[in-house]
């Protein structure tokens, strides 16, 4: 009987032979913590007496969800995690260096690694075919300490992809629409594979927002195949050594099977205060926003903010709606001043901010007041997420949100030229 | 044998409810940090909550972030267990971590102000206000032993590394 992806890369790191329900012990190729979660995972650490890191060279601490430091508190922080990469050896990115899933993807994860981040988002890492997952610091701390921790190898459900995306419909748009469906606990300990003729035309980027948005179901992890498109990114970020080609069996057992005709899907969007309340941003025409934030790992790469400065070229905010652009890493934010996207967002009354999670949880950098309204780029909405528990967050693609900061309304982005 | 009186909430319970990212420079002021939970969901959950405590909730319980103040600020308030329909796995394996039951079981059944008694080893509920009786579900193996003493530093403190 053939294999998931999840069972075969659990099988090689557990030395087993895993399948769905089995409990295995896991070799961790990489492991992470950032700066809201990180200092909780050095004091495990040291409660439980571990003196060394297991890989110094495998394990790194991320210094992106406020940063630089807004807050006195938030720089004390920061600087025990300096202090203890500084005395463990181990990786650190610091203020600027860019969000944490951003960068493992460019930098860090190759296919069949797996992952584990202080972070509900480092199931992006699976669009290249990682089994990445987030833990808390307990966990994490642990695998700082042994290098392994131990997994239930979860069910898989496979999304089998058909047809190309419409005009200005793309990533965000298919993943929205599958949370819709299943529901936020849709996919509660369980994978998402993806697979199926549909995913020729997903790029990198487009597999990144998708899986990153995968935990958004309750799912443990999204995964990719790695294919031609994976050996590319790879190839074209020099790290073409670390590709191997992994697809699942052909008779891997799956819990069900959900078929997405890309070709069908219309620009949506997320309405507060749950990821799963989703619509069609047409339906939601009239809805006026006071700020667009366009970044995140979920949407803060080269290709949204290429499909931002497309859209909002040679046009205006809305003066009454903030344009807030976060680009996700320094390698981001130098290819897009490159190819001329910050000095049309910026024409377009658009703000930069450094390389990091900016405004998506609230703590800095674009915090909304009561009774405000945010389009956002980013995976979620909760109530409270970005400031005022009386503001209202929603989400959808990059090019939706464009489009509605040049209307101060949320506007489907086929109605704007 | 834990007992105590339930306090009751819907579904979809998030991380962000729970601990909201605006207190995240509270992170490394635990005491602070926990004047603060629950407060999106409940605002008098903090001034009601009595030692022993124990959180009744729908489905998905503790969706979002892998910030494990969540389930530490609820452990800090003095809630002895979770009892809910779903959990998120997340939120489920750092309650675990710190010595914090979260166990599966209907709901439905249980009113806010309810007194409970949870037998673990039995895997039972009772509901002393109603008379009802409702069972939970078996966690693996690993993370009961894991609960048992208190919580994953502990145990790795006494075994040395994950015991299958």
């Amino acid at each position: 009987m053939g294999k998931t992806l999840a069972e075969k890369i659990l099988s090689r790191k557990s030395g087993s032979d895993a399948r769905c329900g089995d409990i295995v012990i896991a070799q961790v190729d990489l492991v992470f913590a950032q700066d809201t979660t990180g200092p909780l995972t050095v004091r495990q650490f040291r409660a439980g007496n571990a003196k060394r890191l297991a890989n110094p060279k495998k394990t790194a601490l991320f210094l992106d969800h406020a940063a630089p430091s807004p807050k006195r508190e938030v720089s004390n922080d920061h600087q025990l995690l300096r202090q203890f990469a500084q005395k463990t050896g181990c990786l650190i990115y610091d203020v600027g260096g860019g969000i944490c899933h951003q960068i493992v993807a460019e930098s860090l994860a190759k296919p069949g690694d797996v992952i584990v981040g202080a972070d509900s988002h480092t199931v992006t890492a699976g669009g290249l075919g990682a089994f990445a997952t987030g833990m808390g610091s307990s966990d994490v701390a642990v695998i700082f300490a042994l290098g392994k921790s131990w997994f239930r190898v979860p069910e898989t459900i496979k999304i089998a992809l058909s047809g190309k995306f419409g005009r200005r419909v793309g990533a965000k748009d298919l993943v929205l629409r599958l949370i819709g469906d299943i529901g936020a606990d849709g996919a509660t300990y369980k994978a998402l594979e993806f697979g199926g003729d549909g995913l020729a035309s997903l790029n990198m980027s487009d597999r990144f927002t998708v899986a990153n948005m995968a935990v958004e179901a309750g799912a443990k992890a999204g995964l990719f195949p790695a294919d031609k498109v994976t050996r590319h990114y790879l190839n074209s970020q020099k790290r073409g050594d670390g590709y191997q080609p992994l697809s699942a069996d052909s008779d891997a057992v799956y819990e069900n099977t959900i078929s997405i005709n890309l070709a069908s899907l219309e620009p949506l969007v997320a309405k507060p205060h749950t990821v799963d309340n989703v619509a069609t941003a047409r339906s939601l025409k009239g809805t006026k926003i006071q700020q667009v934030f366009i970044g995140t790992c979920t949407n803060g790469r080269m290709e949204d903010l290429a499909i931002a400065a497309a859209i909002l070229k040679g046009k205006m905010r809305h003066p009454q709606t903030r344009l807030i652009i976060g680009p996700a890493s320094p390698q981001v934010l130098l290819s897009a001043i490159s190819a001329g996207y910050i000095r049309t967002l910026v024409e377009a009354g658009g703000v930069i901010l450094p390389p990091g999670c900016g405004a998506c949880l609230g703590l800095h950098q674009g915090v909304l007041a009561e009774g405000e309204t945010c389009l956002s780029t980013a995976n979620r909405n909760f109530k409270g997420r970005m400031g005022s528990p009386q503001a209202f967050i929603y989400l959808s693609s990059p090019a939706t949100a464009a489009a509605s900061a040049i209307t101060g309304e949320i506007t489907d982005p086929r109605e704007v030229s | 044998m834990l007992k105590g009186k339930a306090l009751k909430f819907g579904d979809n319970i998030s991380t962000d409810h729970i601990i909201p990212g605006r207190y995240a420079h509270l992170r490394s002021n635990l005491r602070e940090l926990a004047k603060h939970v629950l407060e999106d969901a409940d605002p008098t959950f903090a001034s009601r909550v009595k030692k022993g405590g124990i959180i009744v909730a729908g489905n998905n319980f503790g969706l979002g972030s892998s910030r494990e103040h969540a389930p530490l600020v609820i452990k800090m308030a003095g809630v002895s267990a979770i009892l809910a329909k779903s959990v998120a796995r997340i939120f489920f394996r750092n309650a675990i971590n710190l010595g914090l039951p979260v166990l599966i079981c209907d709901t439905d059944k249980i009113d806010d102000g309810d007194e409970l008694k949870i037998e673990l080893k039995k895997g039972m509920v009772k509901d002393t206000t109603n008379g009802n009786e409702l069972t939970f579900g078996k966690m693996p193996d690993i993370m009961l032993r894991i609960l048992n003493q208190g919580g994953l530093i502990p145990y790795i403190q006494k075994y040395g590394d994950f015991k299958l």
